[in-house]
């Protein structure tokens, strides 16, 4: 390759996915398991099993004190009062214009320690943004990445897994908990990037790799970044760098519904006056072949629009999407054209999700 | 996935695309390191019968869920079939790179390009060089 192999940093469980004889390849600066058996195989576990995604790449950012509630509040988009203790939270982090930094899950561990979990790319810069604006509150604002391994369990068989493990009580959706699991002391998070239910584990580096073995010994199938990406556009989950940017306000995003305007936080003024966007993101499916990829234009009878997210989804087996078009052709149902490589591929809006699980 | 080979048979492209010539026409897919790289294929958009290639220049598409990957001709001449079963099964691709995942057969145009093309001896060392990069 030619980016210099020796300056990417690797995850505790390198050993465990060279072994299981992962494609790894750099990601924000991560060398990190793209693949192992199969992209669309480890997607079609976690839907029907579960699966284990090691995200150790990401970053966390403690912040604590009597203050950081109100820090937390000036920064995160959403409204960070009704987050209680034990709970989880998404948001986004804004600049000023209301340009979108990162989208980030904030636990609320204590009343007043929280544990912010950051994109891997944004890590550094979102640290820095927090230490910024932590001046005249009294709270203190620290980089834990380094203190934690994430690993992601996720499927319908997720929790039955985590439970021949633990000792202790498992969370429910949107809630957290502090419980051993395969002997690990583990922040153990109801939340996740896939659509299923599951859990994220939060555990100490060293302790990664003995909760990895007994996860994938218990029928985990290991999942790369890949499957992690499929499985959250067939949810219409944001993917930082690809549908979310500093170019693009969360309104424009579609994720208006975790931005509390009433709450001051960084950017509100400038969503607050910049009123109904001309673009919105929208999801959408073809309904002829062809695959999306991120900068594909889109045609629609309002105007032109652009792909940001794009794949052949394993479940649908249709290329799906997501995509910037003019807010008049966001309606689902509507007809779009995309254009792959100088070829027009007929598409529609879709409701998000694009992939629902059928009920049981 | 098949195990990898690569058959004494076919005449091979520095790009990794294979010929197998017969009489005054070849036809062409990928091997199997191309399709290794690649991953699992999801969608081939073959070209139309009647298209002109030229040695060296990209004449299709194979895409796997992550990446889209240009398939290039071994040889110059016209496209006088292309394997159809593909868009239903493209994972052909993957399981038999030299079989049933052939990808179109070709009419040449300048049957004496083939000198210019790998023995498997050559492509093996090209592979075994680019292999782990």
């Amino acid at each position: 390759m030619g980016v210099a192999a020796e300056t990417l940093r690797r995850t505790p469980l390198h050993d465990r996915h060279a072994a299981a004889g992962a494609r790894l390849v750099p990601f924000a600066g991560w060398e990190m398991p793209v693949q192992y058996e199969g992209i669309r195989q480890e997607h079609l576990a976690v839907r029907s099993k579960a699966g284990v995604f090691d995200v150790s790449h990401m970053g966390e950012i403690e912040t604590t004190g009597p203050d950081s509630e109100a820090l937390l509040q000036r920064l995160l988009s959403n409204d960070v009062s009704r987050l209680k203790p034990g709970g989880a939270q998404y948001s986004v982090l804004c600049r000023e214009d209301g340009g979108v930094l990162d989208d980030l899950f904030t636990y609320r561990l204590a009343d007043d320690r929280y544990l912010t979990v950051t994109n891997a790319s944004n890590h550094e810069r979102d640290h820095a943004w927090f230490a910024q604006h932590a001046e005249g509150f009294d709270a203190s604002v620290a980089d834990v990445a380094s203190e934690h391994a994430m690993l992601a369990l996720q499927g319908p068989e997720a929790r039955a897994i985590l439970a021949s493990h633990i000792e202790g009580d498992a969370p429910s959706r949107m809630r957290t908990s502090r419980a051993r699991v395969a002997g690990a002391d583990s922040l153990i998070c109801g939340t996740g990037y896939t659509g299923e239910d599951g859990v994220e584990l939060l555990v100490a580096p060293e302790d990664a790799p003995a909760v990895w073995d007994a996860l994938t010994a218990s029928g985990a199938t290991p999942a790369g970044l890949g499957a992690r990406d499929t499985l959250r556009l067939e949810v219409c989950f944001h993917l930082y760098g690809n549908d979310l940017s500093e170019d693009r306000t969360p309104i424009e995003a579609g994720l208006g519904w975790c931005c509390k305007l009433e709450t001051g936080f960084i950017g509100s003024e400038a969503l607050r006056a910049a009123g109904e966007p001309a673009e919105r993101l929208v999801p959408f499916a073809f309904t002829g072949p062809g695959i999306p990829r991120p900068g594909n234009g889109v045609r629609t009878e309002a105007g032109a629009g652009v792909v940001t997210s794009g794949t052949l989804s394993p479940c649908l087996e249709v290329g799906i999407g997501m995509a910037y078009v003019p807010a008049a052709a966001a309606e689902p149902g509507t007809a779009i054209e995309v254009d792959v490589r100088g070829k027009a591929r007929a598409a529609e809006v879709r409701e998000r999700p694009l992939y629902r699980k059928e009920a049981r | 996935m098949a195990d990898e080979t690569y058959p004494d048979d076919l005449r091979y492209h520095p790009a990794h695309d294979w010929a197998r010539i017969q009489g005054e026409e070849a036809a062409f897919g990928i091997t199997w390191f191309a399709q290794d790289q690649l991953g699992e294929v999801v969608f081939f958009d073959p070209p139309e019968v009647g298209t002109t290639v030229s040695a060296g220049q990209a004449y299709a598409e194979v895409e796997s869920v992550k990446a889209v990957s240009d398939v290039f001709a071994p040889l110059s001449g016209e496209i006088v079939a292309v394997n159809e079963a593909l868009s239903d099964t493209p994972e052909k691709i993957n399981d038999e790179p030299y079989g049933d995942g052939w990808l179109v057969r070709v009419r040449l145009s300048d049957p004496s390009e083939v000198d210019s093309l790998l023995d498997v001896a050559a492509y093996q060392e090209l592979v075994q060089s680019q292999a782990g990069s």
